[in-house]
């Protein structure tokens, strides 16, 4: 059917994806052009994507602000134990969602579904008013839990994909020879979920890496920041004398989501997400 | 024998060490795999219920207080004065519009400009599995970085933007600055950000649409464009409402982006909600005023939903029919 297309149609649809990747790839290249350029360079109107004189002094400036390389370990810390407690806490519930039937999975599904759409503003008002009770407001560990909670609906609903994927008689086949139900679940489950268990980590890890609107309301404590809010704090106050050092660092905290983005492309192109709006 | 009681479980004997006598029988293996359901689903169901489902419903509830953050106020109900104070805050309802208009406009320019991109990557042209590995860049950078970058490109002093608008010989604009600019100016972030997730779904949608179809179209004389009309349109309906419908409240929903942006300026042209109700809960510290506003907002997202809900309805009705 494509035989039939002209050639200047085949020569339009590459501008069109050329201005396309130029429109989604240009504000990366921005800032990355921008954390190797001098401060003269990148307080003047010249537009120039290739730096004049390459700079490095952005990344050690970056690097040499205390409160950047602190937000940076709370931020792996806070992703890294996010990713555990979420992974460990999800397997055995999609498990259940997958396999028992009835009310706990109707009631497990509806609740997954609204919240994708609920206004975390509303939440996040009672939210603080729990944690301030609990003595976890202005913790790492208290934004440990709520990322925890927050993002178990969807590992929930990607992992119980994972799960019914499997076919039961594996399982039907261990319980013959005695196994129980936990067994079963280390020793047939969860080989077989290996790579969902790894795919689902790496998005935890990465939502809990990119999270702003909740270490904004949670954390009070410079020393606690994420780093995320660091970065916009450099933001409000300093201004533009320090757009190098705010461009390398916002570099710094893209890297770990775009090599995690690079890794599971596959999966995202491959129409992972796809069976949530088939109608 | 237990067939009834626990149909998942049905054809499996069970391990010898637990054969009792037929009742207690029963009755013991109903309860083991009560214990066990409960002991996969509890540790998950604690935070969720601590975290989310508590707040959740505390949350609605406190709409109907005049609760502050003061510490140790005394928190009492007051009806529905929050609702009655919240019909006549004109700063509400404009927030609310701008809200709106935001989400609106991100929503559908992003169906928009997914759609074309989901159609080049659906065809035979090269470089296409570059192009998808570059087409998610967005999707990947945290929403602050995405916000610290496009604050760049706008910035009136040292921006690309006005860089090429005085090579150009035009005067120079202040995007986020400017009362007429600086929501149009966020609303591009927004799709932006927004193109890789929904061109992901549109593409997924366009995979799953047989190539018989095309052809058949196709040696009827039906050119792209009536291919794409009367074939490929259709045929998405159902993830192009589904996704839209998402966006919209996604959008309606976010905070971060214009937060950094803008902060709500100039003169609140970006104030969307989410951003009016976090300064009114935790720089005015009125979280009971605060949480009606919530509350307004999620009937606003239930009402949209529903809509989508009736849509799908009825399409599902004339489908069987």
């Amino acid at each position: 059917m494509n035989a039939r297309r002209p050639w200047y149609g085949t020569g339009l649809m590459y501008v069109a994806l050329a201005a396309y990747l130029i429109f989604l790839g240009f504000p990366l290249l921005w800032l990355l052009s921008a954390s190797f350029k001098s401060t003269r360079e990148l307080n003047s109107l010249a537009v120039n994507l290739i730096p004049q004189n390459w700079d490095f002094s952005n990344y050690t400036a970056a690097l040499e602000r205390q409160n950047l390389i602190t937000a940076a370990g709370n931020s792996i810390m806070v992703a890294l134990v996010t990713m555990v407690i979420t992974v460990l806490l999800s397997m055995p519930m999609a498990y259940a969602l997958a396999r028992l039937k009835g009310r706990l999975r109707a009631a497990g599904t509806v609740w997954i579904l609204v919240s994708q759409v609920f206004p975390t503003i509303l939440i996040i008002i009672p939210l603080f008013l729990v944690l301030r009770s609990l003595q976890l407001n202005d913790t790492l560990f208290g934004l440990i839990l709520v990322y925890v909670t927050f993002t178990m609906p969807f590992t929930l609903w990607m992992l119980q994909g994972y799960v019914a994927a499997i076919p039961p008689e594996l399982e039907e086949a261990a319980e013959m020879d005695g196994a129980g139900r936990f067994t079963i679940l280390r020793t047939v489950i969860l080989p077989l979920l290996a790579p969902g268990l790894v795919a689902t980590a790496m998005f935890t890890f990465v939502s809990a890496w990119n999270e702003f609107f909740l270490a904004l309301v949670l954390l009070q404590s410079p020393e606690l920041y994420t780093l995320p809010i660091a970065l916009r704090s450099f933001l409000g106050a300093e201004g533009q004398t320090q757009l190098g050092p705010l461009a390398a660092g916002a570099i710094l905290a893209t890297i770990p989501s775009l090599i995690i983005f690079g890794i599971l492309q596959k999966k995202l192109t491959g129409g992972m997400l796809a069976g949530a709006v088939k109608g | 024998m237990s067939v009834e009681t626990v149909p998942t479980r049905a054809t499996q004997p069970r391990p010898p060490r637990k054969r009792r006598s037929g009742a207690r029988q029963i009755g013991a293996r109903t309860r083991a795999q009560r214990r066990e359901a409960i002991a996969l689903v509890v540790p998950a169901l604690l935070p969720i219920l601590v975290f989310s489902i508590i707040p959740l419903v505390s949350g609605v509830a406190l709409g109907f207080t005049d609760a502050t953050l003061r510490r140790n106020a005394e928190i009492s109900f007051n009806g529905l004065d929050n609702y009655a104070e919240l019909a006549g805050d004109h700063r509400f309802w404009g927030s609310f519009g701008i809200g709106i208009v935001w989400a609106g406009s991100v929503a559908l320019l992003t169906l928009v400009s997914a759609m074309g991109l989901a159609l080049l990557l659906n065809s035979n042209l090269r470089f296409k599995t570059l192009t998808r590995v570059l087409a998610l860049i967005p999707w990947a950078m945290p929403p602050v970085v995405i916000a610290i970058v496009w604050r760049m490109i706008y910035n009136p002093n040292s921006g690309p933007l006005n860089g090429i608008l005085g090579w150009l010989g035009l005067p120079g604009v202040n995007w986020l600055g400017d009362f007429s600019t600086a929501l149009p100016a966020v609303i591009v972030v927004g799709v932006w950000a927004g193109i890789p997730q929904t061109t992901v779904l549109l593409l997924a949608g366009m995979q799953s649409i047989s190539a018989e179809q095309h052809e058949a179209a196709a040696v009827d004389g039906a050119g792209a464009v009536r291919r794409f009309w009367h074939v490929t349109l259709p045929a998405l309906r159902p993830v192009i409402i589904a996704v839209t419908a998402l966006d919209f409240i996604w959008q309606f929903n976010s905070f971060g982006l214009i937060y950094v942006l803008t902060e709500g300026g100039p003169g609140g042209r970006t104030m969307i909600p989410p951003l009016f109700t976090y300064l009114e809960a935790f720089r005015n510290r009125e979280i009971g005023y605060a949480s009606a506003m919530g509350n307004v907002l999620v009937i606003a997202i239930l009402l949209i939903l529903s809509l989508y809900l009736i849509n799908q309805f009825r399409q599902n009705k004339a489908v069987r029919a």
